[in-house]
Parts: structure tokens; sequence; C-alpha cells
């Protein structure tokens, strides 16, 4: 009976109910198309992260990350092998590396930076260099003189593919080892930094420079989806145990960006309940002024025995009606506009330096996360209804005498 | 034209509960976005400030060339004439000379290639806070001993402490080869990993004698007495230096140049914060686009009567108008009042925002964060609601136009 009637009523005044519909489709539209633009954000911020030489979750020596010197190598390598081939999960993938800080050299220029042995066919899929080649060739798993650099250090160094590279670091002895090597390809990422900060050679002739006969620094695991790293450390950790080698995901990896993730929720409610309250105003003066348009009749409602409660509960359930149907509405509308911005993404290159400055990608696609959905549903029905409950006991409240002598 | 204005106050009271409502929602948007627009701004001037406090300082003299790519040949040979023209500008507050040398630095087990810096101590402590930054040890002092303040981070890598020595292996100017051997003096933190990871600076004479750079730096860095001055000092510079005749043309650069990502991140934040405040106006605007539609609904009745005692519509589209500019500035008025003061509060006490110290001092802001209340986001915000209401108050002013006495009268 009472879902009827509300029903009803709501339909009895179609232009009131249109005005209230579209305050409740705005609201709801704009938590869930903007909740998306800056999930998207962090996403990309995560990916770039990821696919930045991190992965998932890495494994090293654990003295390595406080001090990255070739000392705090891996040794065992076959011992770890045969842990990764049992702990990982299907779909995953891994590589090996080593990683040390070196000084590059030409005729005009110098600079720090780092060396990244790799095994090339590996690196698909877990870091960008599998396929951010984009001038010359790849390496090859035994290429003994080739090296591969970013963009940005082509230019700032002044050189080009087939031009020679000096490349000096401490080796496992403490000495000094130095090797020229030939430029044979190109890559671009993401960021200017990374493209000035890596240089890439085969694992193999890294191994042979810091004279490190079988260990390597590294091992970047890629899992086929995030969400599983944490468990997957956890259970690596358990087999490593006593061996001094240590997993950890990116999220212990990039302190930053977990630091990041953390006030971004709080941050992202604290804007929604803004931009509700800006709703809820409107909705309370509208409920408010549907009430006291109606004064006259519930009043001979009241007159023919209907009880307080009962219009109370009348109004509440009219209100939830506007409230889910404009959600409803809102939701659709998001999701549209969410899916049109998907196809292309956002260009953000204008601004690339200071995209860089946050670690985003170039291009923005906004994603939706069913978390801040639900949330954004959630605020807008529930507190609706909090505030809906005003007008509602001013409508319970009304006597039968003085509504129906209004007017 | 009086009587319509005591006729639109005295509407706007006939229905108090829903005029203060209305209000409020103008007056609760208005705050929000006084104060987030001063706290973005805030922020903007505290993360300048500290990048251009700790390093870069507002302005650079450099060499053409030298921005990109920061070969040593790109010197200002002659500074001492660039610090003559600088005393002469009245908001220039302070200056120095850096110069600097890609090298390799070998402690006695690591081995690491960093930038160095040859820095004047008198002169430097003036432009840069690093000398407050000093955790352990002391600044340098004298401008020609063989000693080197250190980055923390840095010094970790090295596993060097103040005392031990480091070794320099660099290229100088004319092509030779650099080196020398530095005590550590100081080691400093500023927070900034990237900084701290890859700063060592040396005595400007050392400096000069070890590269041999022949009296010549690359960089005359200039703090001006204000963020606003920048800009006249620039212009002032530009044309100072534009007669003198060096190998290689000089040129002026502002924070700005210096640090794209810097000027591009806040420019990203200030995009990303309007896109926010658009949409906020909207929702109000609908709220409030409601509220009038309501109410102009509500009185049909009203509004046939006065047209069929005389009111033309013009004249009731007028009255509409000025309830709806009057409750908007009513509300305006309150939102800029009540974001002021908070704005003003907190920038007075700071707000705290410890839990995000990881991500704000790579930023180079600690602790605590300050709004900055200024003439532009105490206007923006409202003047845009103003704009966006007024616009939503049209609609159903217009809709009185196409009303007819007779049917609006017997309309219930």
């Amino acid at each position: 009976m009472f879902v009827q009637m509300a029903w009803r009523n709501i339909w009895r005044n179609p232009r009131r109910t249109t005005v209230i519909l579209i305050a409740v489709v705005i609201g709801v539209w704009s938590m869930i198309f903007l909740g998306a633009l800056m999930r998207g954000m962090v996403d990309g911020m995560i990916k770039n992260g990821i696919s930045t030489l991190t992965g998932h979750i890495q494994i090293h020596h654990e003295g390595y990350r406080k001090d990255p010197v070739i000392d705090n190598s891996m040794l065992d390598v076959d011992k770890l092998d045969a842990v990764l081939t049992e702990v990982l999960p299907e779909g995953a993938k891994y590589a090996k590396r080593i990683r040390v800080n070196t000084i590059a050299s030409n005729a005009r220029h110098s600079a720090g930076l780092t060396l990244v042995g790799i095994e090339p066919e590996k690196e698909k899929g877990i870091s960008f260099i599998g396929e951010g080649v984009v001038e010359g060739r790849l390496l090859k798993p035994d290429e003994k003189r080739g090296i591969i650099i970013g963009k940005a250090l082509l230019d700032k160094f002044e050189t080009k593919i087939g031009r020679k590279l000096l490349i000096m670091t401490q080796d496992t002895q403490n000495e000094i080892a130095s090797k020229s090597f030939k430029i044979v390809g190109v890559f671009r990422a993401e960021m200017e930094a990374t493209e000035k900060n890596f240089v890439f050679i085969s694992l193999k002739s890294a191994k042979k420079l810091v004279k490190l006969n079988d260990g390597i620094s590294e091992v970047s695991i890629s899992l086929a989806e995030r969400g599983m790293e944490g468990e997957v450390a956890e259970k690596l950790n358990a087999q490593l145990g006593s061996t001094g080698l240590k997993a950890e995901t990116w999220k212990e990896l990039i302190p930053m960006l977990r630091a990041y993730l953390e006030i971004f929720d709080g941050f992202m409610y604290i804007w929604y309940l803004v931009v509700f309250t800006a709703m809820g105003f409107g909705i309370v003066n509208t409920t408010l002024m549907a009430v006291f348009e109606r004064m006259r009749e519930f009043g001979l409602l009241k007159a023919l025995g209907m009880k307080p409660s009962w219009i109370l509960r009348g109004v509440l359930t009219e209100s939830l009606f506007l409230l889910v149907l404009g959600a409803f509405l809102g939701n659709v509308l998001g999701f549209i506009f969410t899916y049109a911005t998907a196809q292309t993404g956002i260009d953000l290159s204008a601004l690339a330096a200071g995209a860089e400055a946050w670690g985003l990608s170039r291009t923005l696609i906004p994603v939706v996360v069913l978390k801040d959905v639900f949330m954004a549903n959630f605020m807008v029905v529930v507190l609706g209804m909090v505030v809906s409950a005003y007008p509602a006991v001013k409508a319970a409240r009304f006597t039968p005498v003085e509504a129906m002598m209004m007017n | 034209m009086p009587i319509d204005i005591t006729m639109a106050w005295r509407n706007i009271w006939r229905n108090p509960r829903r005029t203060l409502l209305t209000v409020a929602a103008i007056g609760f948007a208005s705050t929000a976005l006084v104060f987030m627009l001063s706290f973005q701004f805030g922020v903007y001037d505290t993360m300048i400030n500290s990048s251009v406090n700790i390093h870069a300082g507002h302005l650079q003299i450099q060499a053409k060339g030298y921005k990109e790519k920061m070969a040593m040949r790109y010197a200002v040979a002659d500074p001492v004439r660039m610090g003559n023209l600088l005393n002469g500008i009245d908001d220039v507050k302070s200056y120095t000379y850096r110069a600097e040398g890609f090298s390799m630095l070998s402690s006695s087990d690591r081995t690491y290639g960093v930038l160095v810096t040859g820095i004047d101590p008198d002169k430097e402590k003036q432009v840069s806070t690093i000398k407050s930054l000093v955790r352990k040890g002391e600044y340098l002092s004298s401008s020609n001993a063989y000693e080197a303040l250190v980055g923390s981070l840095l010094a970790a890598n090295l596993k060097v402490g103040i005392g031990d020595e480091i070794t320099i292996l660099g290229q100088a100017k004319d092509g030779s080869v650099a080196a020398s051997v530095v005590t550590v003096k100081g080691i400093f933190t500023s927070g900034i990993d990237e900084f701290d990871r890859s700063t060592v600076q040396i005595p400007l004479k050392t400096f000069q004698e070890v590269y041999s750079m022949d009296g010549a730096v690359h960089r005359v860095v200039v703090v001006c007495k204000s963020l606003k001055s920048v800009s006249m000092v620039k212009a002032a510079l530009a044309e100072d230096i534009s007669g003198i005749d060096e190998k290689y043309e000089l040129k002026v650069f502002d924070w700005m140049e210096i640090m794209p990502g810097l000027l591009q991140s806040i420019q990203m934040d200030l995009i990303s914060g309007f896109i926010m405040y658009i949409i906020l106006v909207i929702v109000v605007a609908f709220s409030i686009l409601n509220t009038f539609l309501m109410a102009v609904f509500e009185r049909t009745r009203e509004f046939g009567v006065l047209m069929a005692i005389g009111a033309e519509p013009g004249r009731i589209m007028k009255l509409l108008l000025i309830e709806s500019i009057t409750m908007t500035s009513i509300g305006i008025f309150l939102g800029m009042a009540l974001g002021s003061v908070f704005s003003l509060y907190f920038q007075k006490h700071g707000i705290d925002f410890t839990g995000a110290s990881e991500i704000m001092n790579q930023m180079g802001i600690s602790g605590l964060m300050y709004p900055k209340l200024t003439l532009l986001s105490l206007f923006t915000g409202p003047m845009a609601v103003l704009f966006i209401t007024s616009v939503a108050a049209l609609y159903p002013a217009l809709k009185v136009k196409s009303l007819r006495p007779v049917e609006a009268i017997s309309y219930n």
C-alpha cells in the first residue's frame, strides 16, 4: 500500500519530481565521473611505477635496498630459480637483473646513472624496456658490447646509434672496472627521468663487467594481475627464509606511492561529502517545498484518521524512490561519461613535466572502482534519507484543522 | 524602482525557511571554495619557496646552452661583473656564484658519479637554506679549503662520516683531468631524497682551482626580495647583460624556467582543482535552480494576480532577478566571511599533515601546511558562484514571460 501510494504520489506532479531528480542525478554523476578520473590518475601512477623496472614483487639480498652495491648480490641463483618455480602462480613472469651505479661518458659529456644488465627476451610484460626500444634494435641474450640508452640521454650526450659510450663502475674486487660499449638501440619511456637515468646491457656482459660469476642483484616478478602480490611475497619469504634474501612488493619498494594511496581514499570521501552537502541543501529545500505545497492533502489524510507516523513513512518512502531513481540515473550517466573518456583517455602531454613530477603517465584513463561507486551511492541514498527526515517530520506534524484552513 | 526593491526584500522573507536554506547552500559552496583555493595557494607558496631557498634561487644567469647540456665549457667568465650589476638593482636580496662539474667520487670502499658544486660559503648562506640543514659537522667556512658538504643519503651511500676523505675525479674545463682529495666537513638533510642523494658542495675557489675554471662560474643565483618582484628584476637584468660581450651569450632564467617540473605540477594541481570546483559549482547551481524554479511554480497564482492588476511581465522578471541576486549576494558575502575566517585561522595555526609527511617531504614541505588568503582566492570561487546562480535564476524568471494572467490565476 505505502509503496504504491508513494510511487503514485511521485508521478502526480512530474515536474516537481523531475526537478528533484535532476539535483540527485547531477550529484551522483559528478561523484562517479570525478571519482573515476582521480582513480585513473592514481592507477596510472601505480602502473608507471611498476613498469619502471619495479614489477609487482622484487627479490633482493636483504642488504641491497639500503646499500645497492654489487657486494650485496644474490649468489645462489639455482636455489632462487627452484623457489620461484615452486611458488609463483600461473601467469607470473620473472626476470633477473644486475643493477649497478655507473658513470657513463663520451668525449663531451659524462653523467652518473644506473646500468642494468637484463635478459632482454624475459623483460617483455615485466618492465617497459621489453617493448620500449624505438630505434635501432633490441639486445641479444649474448650481446657482448651493445648498449641501449634512453632518447633523452642520447640528446643530452649529443651522440647517436653506432657511437661509443664508456661505462665505469666498481667491481666485486672494489676495483674500477671500465669498458666501452656501442649504442645499438634507443628506448623511450613514460618519463624523461627514466630515459636519462637508465642504460641497459645484457645480463651476461654485466656479469663480466663487474666480475660477478653467477650472481644477480635483483629479480623482478610480474603477476598476471595486480592484487595478489602481498600473498605471493609472503609465500616467497617463507621459502627464502634463511637464505638472506627478501621479497618485497611494490608497496614496500615505492613507499611514496603507498603513502599517496593511503591519503587518497580519505581525500576522495571528503570530496564526496562536500558535493553531497551542496546537493543536500537543494534536496531539503525542494522536498520541503513539495511538502508545504501538499499541506492540505496531509491535513485531509489526517482528518480521515491517518496516523502521523504513516505520513512520515509515506514521505520518506517517496524520498527513497526519488533518491534511488536519481542515483541509478546518475550512475548510468557517470558510466557513459567514464566510458566515453576511457576510449581515448585525456591527453596530459601539455603538462608533461608536471605529470612527470607526480609520476603520472602522459594519458589519463579513468578507472571505475566498485568501492567508490558503492560509497557514492551509499552516501547519496543514506544521507539523502537523513536530510529528508526534516521535511517528513514537518509533514507529520501538521494539524488537520490548521492544514485544511491553509490557502 | 525602490518599490520593486522593497517588494523583493519582503518577498524574500515571506518564506524565511526557504530563503535561509538557499542562502546556506550558496554560503557553504562559497566558504568551501574560498578555503580550498587559499589552501592550494598556500601549498604552492611553500613549495616554491622551499625549492627556491634550498637551491634554485628566483633567477639564474647562465651561459646560453648550459641549462640543456650542462657542459663545463658554457661558463660565465666574469662573475664579479654580474655581481656589480646585481648590486645596482634594488629588489635583489642576495646572490651567489656556483660552478659545477660531473665527477667520480670515491671513498675508501665506494664509488659514485655525482655533480660536484663549488659554492662561495659567505654568499651562499644568504641565498640557500642548506646551512641550517647541516645535521652533522659544520658548514663550509673558508672559500679555498679542501673540504666538502655532503647530502646525507650520498654520505650513507659512500659510507663516509665527518673527517673522512673523498677523492674527486672529473674533467676540468680545459679538458684535462681534474683530481683532488677533500675532507667531509658537514652532512646535511633536506628531506628531499633526490637532493640528499646527489649533492656534494665544495668551496668555489677550490673548485675553480681543481677544474681549471680560470675564475669562471656556471650559475649566478639570485634571490629577490619577493616572488612578485622576480619578473621586474629579470627584465632589468636581461637589459643589463645584453650588452656584455662574452664568449657565450648570457641569459637570465627565472625559477619557472629552471624548474619547469615545479611550475607544471602546480599548473596540473590547479587544473585538477578547477575541475573539482567547477563540478561543485554546477551541483550548487542545480540545487539553486531547483529552488528558484519551485518557488516560481508555487507563486504562479500570485504572478497572475500581479499581471491582472497591470504589472508587465518584464517587471515581474526584474522582481524575481532582484530577489535571487539579493539571496545570492547574502550567501556569497557570508561564504566569503566564513571562508576568510577559516583560512586566516589556519594561516596562523597551520594544518597538521603529518600523516602524509612522506609525500610532503619530497616536495620540500614539512609537517604543517598553511593556507594563504589572497584577493584571488577570496574572489574567484564566490564570483563563479555569483555568475552561475545568476544564470540559473534567469531560466525561472524567463518562464514568467510566457504566463497568461487568466490561466495563471486559475492555476493550482
